[in-house]
């Protein structure tokens, strides 16, 4: 989070200096991210790869790029005056896990086992 | 940490320390501020997930209606994108201009944000009534409501951001960049960038997913 880099006025440090890091901060994630969008949008909208191929990497590149703008734009960086926050979001993460893999595996069995003739054909 | 010193009788030794203490007890309140705005921010993770969830269940059920690969316009989308990622970067810019008390630059920087936040929520707007207007609403199918649900519940997020700009905009002009403005700058800053966040995962879930 931004508690000692952006977000309250600093003090006792160098205000330009500390600015023009943030700046490096904030142009280096911004480009990070448009490479990031870019090669995805590029993978699916060219066709070259075929779905199977194409899922995971789209997957794979999205993840790399939240991990970008929360070290970038949200200047999470593990230290000790974070502890909370970090603690905060590595349990909101376990909860979304759970979440998002529990539901579409209860539902895919679901599907299996209750309504076979419904299912579409793989 | 400031108990001992509020019981302590007010004299002149004791002057310089209840300074110093006033200014920590501050400096704690903006900081448990941001802590509490990042836990809510946690919270509406878990409210996005569970409707990321209904969507990756419901995406193949299309009901005989449109699939996503017939209703979705991947160069419509990647400007949309374009639009809040800018925006996400120009709200940066407005936070740091905010560490130099440059107010002019702030409230511009925000003008712009402002705009680009209008500019994505134009088109996702326009992209709806289109759908609806093709008969590929939210009551067509059980894919296009999860669709309409977590795409629109990500819009109502920007809105609200939106309208919380404009106050602040009007906060920092009536009383200029303090202490207080400052904490809710660095509360909206945590908001705005954690719906670019959220976005993320729908382009890639929603739209690229859908599509390839």
């Amino acid at each position: 989070m931004e508690g000692s880099q952006a977000m309250l006025p600093a003090h006792g440090r160098d205000h330009m200096g500390a600015g023009q890091n943030a700046v490096r901060m904030y142009v280096t994630g911004f480009v990070l991210s448009i490479l990031l969008t870019a090669v995805p949008f590029a993978l699916v909208m060219s066709g070259v790869a075929p779905a199977a191929a194409a899922v995971p990497a789209c997957i794979g590149l999205g993840v790399v790029q939240i991990v970008v703008h929360l070290v970038y734009f949200l200047h999470m960086d593990g230290s000790s005056d974070q502890a909370w926050n970090t603690a905060a979001l590595i349990f909101t993460i376990i909860v979304v896990g759970i979440l998002i893999t529990g539901s579409l595996w209860v539902m895919y069995h679901l599907n299996v086992n209750m309504m076979p003739g419904m299912m579409p054909p793989e | 940490m400031t108990v001992q010193t509020r019981l302590a009788p007010a004299t002149g030794a004791n002057l310089t320390t209840d300074v110093v203490d006033a200014r920590e007890e501050h400096h704690d309140a903006a900081s448990t501020t941001t802590l509490g705005f990042w836990i809510y921010l946690m919270s509406d993770c878990i409210l996005f997930a569970a409707l990321f969830a209904s969507f990756a269940v419901l995406r193949n059920q299309t009901a005989g209606g449109p699939d996503a690969r017939e209703i979705f316009s991947l160069p419509y989308v990647a400007v949309e994108t374009g639009c809040l990622l800018l925006s996400s970067f120009t709200y940066g810019m407005a936070m740091i201009e905010a560490e130099r008390r440059r107010q002019a630059a702030v409230l511009g920087w925000l003008g712009i944000t402002l705009l680009l936040g209008f500019a994505f929520l134009g088109m996702e707007v326009h992209e709806f009534s289109k759908l609806v207007s093709e008969g590929a609403g939210p009551d067509r199918s059980g894919f296009l409501s999860a669709f309409f649900t977590l795409v629109g519940t990500h819009g109502l997020h920007v809105t609200s951001g939106m309208i919380w700009m404009v106050v602040l905009i009007a906060h920092i002009l009536r009383r200029g960049l303090t202490q207080t403005n400052q904490t809710r700058l660095a509360c909206l800053s945590l908001f705005w960038h954690f719906l670019d966040v959220v976005w993320i995962g729908v382009f890639t879930v929603v739209y690229l997913m859908g599509v390839a």
